[in-house]
């Protein structure tokens, strides 16, 4: 499944929508009768990105496996605001057992499925990256390495944000957590620690491993579909971000998105069996300050002294992946 | 109690929860005023216009079109779109080449033979409109059009006034005006050619007309006091182009000069160019920055071969030469002589230093106020004597097309509210949205279609029309740039980007709205709507 290449229609497939798009080319999002697989009613903070990456992905989902489908949920901030008992906002068959067991119950809901002939129903598991990166990490490394049948999604917002803020495996360096050294020479958190996952997720060369923002709907879609339409192991890792942990306005959760994305901080890449075989190209290429400056997180780095060692840093591991990934050019 | 170990409630949908309660600010959809609506000075509705034609109903928007303005062939030529100054879109690659489209919107309606619909309900009031130029043309579709019998007194034998006798053919060819101003007498629009108004009141009476309309523009050039030999040939822009439209095309000689920097003075210098003329001369007092003429209109003449001679006024006409003199700017950007002569073949000389208005038909009516040698008007567009109105070049305003048309437009609202007995009051303004009001993030990277130009070869000889048009699928290209400042256009991104699916979509055509029950007030949708047409507003507590 490749892109779609959309002639000039003015604003092409940067909205959610385009009324001059053939209904056929249009996003789920844009139907007028889409799931909303996470409802209304939920208790996430206001302007949250988490929220947002789980309806656009698991609608999209639903929408490729004609609404058979399976969650189960690690715990975190996800499933913490959608199932406060006896409330649940989710319109689908959902799962929470443990903090760091969603990968090994929806490889066990999908054994299940297998053993009873239900083909047609398809497994997902979703966790944030605490229940990822860090505690789950065993059983998601272990769902890999026998390629079972389970669409792991991770929403990433770089931290414990159900907990108050602490520091995680997929913390960036510099940015402040409630763990991380409030002051001294370097506050926040240090470099050369944490993980990628979707680098390591590649390295078990599993079938499909793609990362995506809240910032490109079309772009993130797309991944799940094409992923829902594999079998086996499969990862997507959706940046999503956090005002109330970020430090930063709730209206600006996809402008962070599409600037974490245009400063090449995060690389929006997608791989087959270990392979990288796409990039989403940088559109208007942006230096890092752009995105750190609206973030409380790294309000130490400017002010009045601005912490330019840091921030250049932070740029050199921007410019990293833009080599890495080949993010620059057409 | 039927229910398993330690389950004591029954599961419900958090729909129960109504998060709508934590919100301090709201999201309200609204409609703000695009820069190109804001700047035209006929009132186009462009905006509105470009979205029909988006999705290939051009009908539609040439019908939205001409809600405003009857003439969008002759706008898509002759406008000096100052709309496209003010696009948005400029700030970011070119703005919309919406002159281009509303060429090919009116090309289209000749082509395909469209027709104004004719309103069912007759008011039985006679207006009576003097002038068929744009701003008396205009007037009288909007009158007719709100039912009005309208009957025109036109001096000339031809319509169009400065359409026809001040623009070249080159920029505006005449079947293209005949096309349009059909379309006017269609609606039942009765027009009297060679008909010369010496008397207003007079006529009013005669006629029984209810109110009038004045348009009879500024024909009368203005002179300026250059000594002649009796032998020199010193003509004036406006009988040169006028004399075009007739059998004997104006002898003007090798070598042509004219005096003056207005648009006028180009028009005349590129006629003689395409007359014939090896040389054509443009001579103006003050310099390229200084001059009033649209600097596409220069560029295009100098591609042309006209030449300029800046900072100079003419001393002297002779036989087959004229006398210069050098000028030089003060500090205010005045020109002051310099005491340098120089001498320039010419075999004539054309003054284009502006035209007059010719009031004779207004002397001696009572209450009507002449200042600068221009009718005054009130708000309404009437004059001091009750029931005449005016517009156009004859009331103080700048000179051009578009501002006629608008004049016409508005003139007409006035006195059809005035024969209502009532006073017409315009909707209050939208804010004007802005650039720093749009997320231009989402537009499609598209640069400018531009127009086909006419060789230069056969523009230095030929009264082709200069300026070609664009074909469909450029004109389609060319609107879909337009990023709808202000207005939605229904791109699904409110609807999509709610963290709580609080924005229902109505379906096409008929946009959003907010569900206030779980909309959390986080302005997602403000910060990420293309055009700017949601804002934020304080919940009253």
């Amino acid at each position: 499944m490749e892109q779609a290449t959309v002639k000039f229609y003015q604003t092409g497939t940067f909205t959610v929508g385009n009324r001059l798009l053939a209904p056929e080319q249009r996003s789920v999002q844009a139907g007028p009768q889409r799931r909303n697989s996470l409802n209304s009613g939920h208790r996430a903070c206001q302007g949250c990105g988490e929220a947002l990456g789980a309806r656009y992905a698991i609608d999209a989902a639903m929408a490729a496996t004609n609404g058979q489908l399976i969650a189960a949920n690690a715990t975190g901030c996800l499933e913490v605001f959608s199932t406060p008992y006896p409330e649940t906002s989710w319109q689908m068959p959902w799962v929470h057992s443990l903090f760091g067991n969603a990968a090994a119950v929806a490889t066990g809901i999908a054994a299940a499925m297998k053993a009873k002939g239900r083909s047609e129903v398809r497994v997902v598991a979703q966790g944030g990256d605490g229940g990822t990166t860090d505690i789950g990490f065993g059983c998601l490394s272990g769902m890999f390495e026998r390629n079972d049948d389970v669409l792991y999604i991770c929403y990433d917002n770089e931290a414990y944000m159900n907990t108050g803020v602490q520091r995680s495996s997929a913390t960036p360096p510099a940015a402040r957590t409630a763990t991380t050294m409030p002051v001294g020479p370097n506050p926040g958190n240090d470099f050369g620690q944490g993980k990628s996952v979707p680098l390591i997720a590649m390295a078990h060369e599993i079938p499909y491993v793609a990362t995506a923002t809240v910032a490109d709907l079309r772009d993130l879609e797309r991944k799940v579909t094409k992923a829902m339409s594999i079998h086996g192991a499969r990862y997507i890792h959706i940046f999503v971000p956090c005002p109330l942990g970020w430090g930063a306005p709730s209206q600006d959760t996809i402008k962070l998105s599409r600037l974490a994305v245009e400063s090449g901080i995060f690389p929006v890449f997608e791989a087959e069996a270990g392979e990288v075989t796409g990039v989403r190209k940088i559109r208007r290429q942006i230096p890092i300050e752009d995105y750190l400056r609206p973030q409380r997180r790294f309000a130490h780095l400017f002010g009045k002294h601005p912490d330019v060692a840091t921030i250049a840093r932070l740029q050199a591991r921007a410019d990293r992946n833009i080599r890495r990934f080949g993010l620059l050019g057409e | 109690m039927d229910k398993p170990f330690a389950i004591t409630l029954d599961v419900g949908t958090s729909l129960a929860n109504h998060t709508g309660s934590w919100r301090t600010n709201r999201p309200v959809y609204l409609s703000r005023k695009p820069p190109c609506n804001h700047q035209c000075p006929a009132g186009e509705n462009i905006q509105a216009w470009l979205f029909l034609a988006e999705s290939g109903n051009y009908e539609g928007a040439w019908r939205k079109l001409v809600e405003d303005n009857p003439f969008p062939a002759i706008m898509g030529r002759a406008c000096y779109h100052t709309c496209e100054g003010a696009c948005n879109r400029g700030q970011l690659d070119a703005a919309v080449g919406i002159n281009s489209v509303e060429h090919f919107l009116g090309d289209q309606a000749i082509a395909r033979g469209w027709k104004f619909i004719a309103p069912s309900v007759k008011s039985g009031k006679k207006v009576m409109v003097v002038g068929a130029g744009p701003s008396g043309l205009s007037a009288a579709y909007h009158l007719a059009m709100q039912g009005h019998s309208v009957t025109i007194f036109e001096a000339g034998p031809l319509p169009g006034g400065m359409m026809r006798f001040g623009i070249p053919q080159y920029r505006l060819p005449r079947d293209v005006i005949d096309a349009e101003v059909q379309r006017v007498v269609d609606l039942g629009v009765q027009i009297n050619y060679n008909t010369k108004i010496s008397n207003v009141l007079q006529a009013k009476q005669q006629g029984g007309f209810d109110a009038v309309f004045l348009a009879v523009g500024a024909h009368i050039a203005k002179r300026a006091y250059i000594p002649a030999g009796d032998s020199a040939h010193v003509l004036d822009a406006v009988s040169v182009l006028r004399s075009m439209e007739g059998e004997d095309k104006p002898l003007l000689g090798r070598k042509v000069v004219v005096y003056g920097g207005g648009n006028t003075a180009i028009d005349v210098a590129r006629t003689a160019k395409r007359l014939g003329a090896t040389e054509s001369i443009i001579v103006y007092r003050r310099n390229r920055e200084k001059m009033p003429a649209h600097d596409f209109e220069l560029e295009e003449a100098l591609q042309e071969g006209v030449l300029v001679k800046w900072l100079s006024t003419i001393k002297q006409a002779g036989e087959s030469s004229i006398t210069v003199e050098k000028m030089a700017l003060d500090d205010q950007g005045f020109p002051q002589p310099t005491g340098e002569f120089e001498t320039l073949e010419a075999d004539s000389v054309v003054l284009a230093l502006g035209q007059d208005v010719d009031l004779s038909l207004i002397d001696g009516v009572p209450g009507l106020v002449v200042q600068d040698g221009v009718v005054q008007v009130n708000a309404q567009m009437m004059t001091g004597h009750a029931g005449i109105f005016a517009g156009g070049d004859m009331v103080p305003a700048e000179r051009n097309i578009t501002v006629g048309i608008g004049h016409g437009k508005k003139a007409a609202r006035n006195i059809d509210a005035w024969l209502r007995g009532t006073v017409y009051k315009p909707a209050p303004q939208a804010e004007v949205a802005g650039f720093e009001k749009l997320n231009t993030w989402y537009y499609s990277d598209a640069p400018k279609t531009v127009r086909p130009v006419l060789d230069i070869i056969r523009r230095q000889s030929t009264f082709e029309e200069v300026q070609g048009g664009l074909d469909e699928s450029n004109a389609l290209f060319e609107a879909r740039r337009c990023l709808s400042c202000g207005n939605c256009f229904e791109c699904d991104n409110c609807y999509g980007v709610c963290p709580d699916n609080a924005v229902v979509k109505l379906g096409p055509g008929k946009g959003f709205e907010f569900n206030y029950d779980y909309c959390k007030g986080c302005g997602i949708c403000v910060s990420e709507c293309p055009c700017g047409a949601i804002k934020m507003v304080p919940e009253e507590i």
